[in-house]
C-alpha cells in the first residue's frame, strides 16, 4: 500500500478519464466534473492524460504517504499542506514516505485533483478506474474513499524536470457562480419563446440537491408549448433536463446515459470544466452561442492548454 | 441540417434526419415512435457506425428510434460525419431480419416481491392470475438499454395493466425487481431509488463486471418471462441463470 486515508474529507473519489464506450449498456462515463485541472495534475507529474487521479469536493481529505512519490494537486484553491508546511496548487513536489498531505480551507472553485507519478493503482472495471458512485462501479469499490482507505501507486516515470514545477492553472476558477455559454437543445424548439428569453437572460441557482450526477437549479420556470411525452433518449454531461416541474437539471459527469425530460439547451464542452467547479448555492447565468463559436472555444482551450 | 429520405425499395416509408446535438454529438433520428421495425435499423445503424471503428468517436447509443454519435468535434468535422453516417443508412439493406436471441426470466410475482401487483389488478380491473398471465403471455422486444447498467426497456405491455409508473418514487427498489411503466416493462440490475410499478422480481442476474459480455440483454433481444414459485426462486436464487 502507498497511501492511507486519515481524513477522507466531503466526497473523494478515484476518477481516471471516465468510462468511454459503454453508454449502450446503461454504464455511465463518470470521471472529473473539472476535466482540464484532471489533466493539469497528470501533466504535472508526468503521468499519461487519463491516469487515475483523487478528486476531492468542497473539504479536502487528509493522507499519509507510505511511499516516495511526486504529487501535484489542481482546481479548486485549497491550502495546502505538507508536514505542516505550506505548499503551492499546479505545482509538481517530491513527497517522501511518512509525509502527511493536509487540505485546510478552500478560496474558490469547488473540486480540486490530486494526482501522484504513476496513478493510482485500483482494479479497472470495463476499461476504466472511475468511480460511478450510484452504480457502484471502479474506484476503490465503487464508493467514496472513507477513513483508513489504503491504495497503492505507481511508480516514476523517467521525469527529468528539476522539481518543483510550478503551471498556470488549467482554468479561471469562479467565485460565487459563473456564466456558461450553452447551444439550443434537441427540444429547444418545443418551449415557449418566453422559457429560451428566461434561461438567457436571468440567474438560477444551484440548490443543496446536487451531486455528480447533476445540478438542480431554482430559477424562473420553463415551459412546453404543449405538454409532450418523451421517449428515452441519450443524455450526457451538460444537457440542461426539465422534468414537469419546470425547473432544469444541468446533467455533471455522473448522469444516466439516457432520460425522458425534454433537452432545452447543452452547456458547451469548453465550458463543462468551469460548471465542474460550481457548488451549491453558486449562481449560473446561461448565455446562448453557436455551435460554430463552441467549436473555435475548444479549439483555443486546446491550444491553450498544450502551451 | 436535415436529410429526410424516403427508401423506396421499402413497402414501409422509412424517414430520418441527421442532425448534431450540442457541440460533439450526432443523432441520427427515424420516427419518434415505439415501433420494433424502427428500433431494428436503429439497431443496425449503431452496429454499422461502430463498425467504422474511427479513432475520434466516442461512443455510440441507440435508443428507441434515434441513435447518437459522441465524437471529438477537434478531430472530425460534423458535416463530414454526417455525410458518412447518411451513407451508412442509405446502405442498410430494405429488409433487415436478424437473428435474435429469445431469453427466458423465471419471475416469483405478487407478495414480498411484488408489492404494486394489487395495484396493477385494481387499475386494470383483474384478478392476480389474470394479472400473470397477461404479463407472461407476452414477447417483449429489448428496445434499448439506459438508466442504469444492464437496465432493459421492453416493450409493449398489454394496455389493461400498462399502469404508469409512481407520482413518488420509491428510495429503494431490489435488484431484480420486475416493474411496469406505462407500456414499458423493465429489470432493475441493482438495488436504486425507481418508480415503476414492481410486480415480481427474478433470481436471474442482468449485470455482471466479472463477464466477457457485462450486460445479460442486447438490445433487439426478444424476453418472455415465466411465472416460479417463492420455493424455486429462492433455489434459484444466486445461482448462474
Amino acid at each position: 500500500m502507498s497511501i492511507r486515508i486519515i481524513k477522507p474529507g466531503m466526497l473523494t473519489t478515484v476518477q481516471d478519464g471516465g468510462r468511454q464506450g459503454f453508454q449502450s449498456f446503461g454504464v455511465s462515463v463518470a470521471g472529473p466534473m473539472d476535466r482540464l485541472s484532471y489533466r493539469l495534475a497528470n501533466l504535472l507529474v508526468g503521468n499519461s492524460a487519463s491516469e487515475a487521479s483523487l478528486e476531492v469536493t468542497l473539504i479536502g481529505p487528509e493522507i499519509e504517504f507510505k511511499k516516495n512519490t511526486i504529487f501535484a494537486v489542481t482546481g479548486a484553491e485549497f491550502d495546502l499542506e505538507v508536514n505542516d508546511c505550506k505548499i503551492s496548487m499546479n505545482t509538481a513536489l517530491r513527497i517522501s514516505r511518512g509525509s502527511i498531505l493536509s487540505f485546510g480551507l478552500r478560496n474558490r472553485g469547488a473540486r480540486a485533483y490530486l494526482a501522484v507519478a504513476g496513478g493510482f493503482n485500483v482494479p479497472k472495471v470495463l476499461g476504466s478506474r472511475a468511480t460511478h458512485i450510484s452504480s457502484c462501479l471502479g474506484g476503490l469499490s465503487g464508493r467514496p474513499l472513507t477513513a483508513n482507505d489504503c491504495i497503492t501507486i505507481g511508480t516514476i516515470n523517467n521525469f527529468f524536470e528539476e522539481l518543483p514545477v510550478t503551471r498556470k492553472p488549467a482554468i479561471i476558477l469562479p467565485e460565487g457562480g459563473s456564466r456558461l455559454r450553452v447551444i439550443l437543445g434537441p427540444h429547444s424548439d418545443l418551449f415557449t419563446s418566453s422559457s429560451l428569453d428566461e434561461l438567457s437572460s436571468k440567474r438560477y441557482e444551484i440548490t443543496a440537491q446536487s451531486n455528480r450526477m447533476g445540478y438542480r437549479l431554482t430559477g424562473p420556470g420553463l415551459n412546453l408549448v404543449k405538454k409532450s411525452v418523451f421517449l428515452s433518449y441519450a443524455t450526457s454531461m451538460g444537457s440542461i433536463q426539465v422534468p414537469e416541474s419546470g425547473v432544469p437539471i444541468l446533467l455533471m459527469a455522473d448522469c444516466q446515459t439516457t432520460g425522458g425530460y425534454p433537452n432545452i439547451a447543452m452547456v458547451i464542452s469548453a465550458d463543462l470544466a468551469l460548471a465542474g467547479q460550481l457548488a451549491p448555492g453558486d449562481w449560473i447565468e446561461f448565455i446562448f452561442c453557436n455551435r460554430r463559436s463552441a467549436i473555435e472555444a475548444l479549439s483555443f482551450q486546446e491550444q491553450a492548454f498544450e502551451m | 441540417m436535415l436529410f429526410l429520405f424516403e427508401q423506396e425499395e421499402l413497402n414501409v416509408v422509412s424517414f430520418y434526419n441527421v442532425r448534431p446535438v450540442g457541440d460533439s454529438s450526432l443523432v441520427v433520428e427515424f420516427e419518434s415512435r415505439l415501433d420494433s421495425e424502427i428500433n431494428e435499423r436503429v439497431i443496425a445503424v449503431a452496429e454499422a457506425i461502430r463498425c467504422l471503428d474511427l479513432d475520434s468517436i466516442c461512443d455510440v447509443v441507440p435508443t428507441f428510434y434515434s441513435v447518437t454519435i459522441y465524437f471529438n468535434p477537434l478531430r472530425m468535422d460534423v458535416e463530414q460525419l454526417a455525410s458518412a453516417v447518411k451513407h451508412l443508412v442509405d446502405e442498410l439493406p430494405a429488409s433487415l431480419k436478424r437473428e435474435g436471441r429469445t431469453i427466458r426470466i423465471p419471475v416469483v410475482y405478487g407478495g414480498e416481491y411484488g408489492p404494486d401487483l394489487k395495484e396493477i389488478c385494481k387499475f386494470g380491473d383483474c384478478t392476480i392470475e389474470e394479472a400473470i398471465k397477461l404479463h407472461t403471455e407476452k414477447n417483449y422486444r429489448v428496445y434499448m438499454l439506459g438508466f442504469i447498467p444492464g437496465f432493459p426497456y421492453l416493450g409493449r405491455v398489454n394496455s389493461r395493466i400498462a399502469m404508469p409508473r409512481k407520482s413518488i418514487p420509491r428510495l429503494k427498489v431490489q435488484a431484480g425487481s420486475v416493474g411496469i411503466a406505462g407500456l414499458q416493462t423493465g429489470i432493475y440490475p441493482l438495488e436504486v431509488p425507481g418508480g415503476w410499478q414492481i410486480i415480481g422480481r427474478t433470481p436471474v442476474k442482468l449485470f455482471d463486471i466479472q463477464s466477457e459480455e457485462p450486460t445479460l440483454f442486447k438490445s433487439g433481444d426478444t424476453v418472455v418471462f415465466e411465472s416460479i414459485s417463492k420455493r424455486d426462486f429462492l433455489r434459484l436464487n444466486g445461482l448462474e441463470p
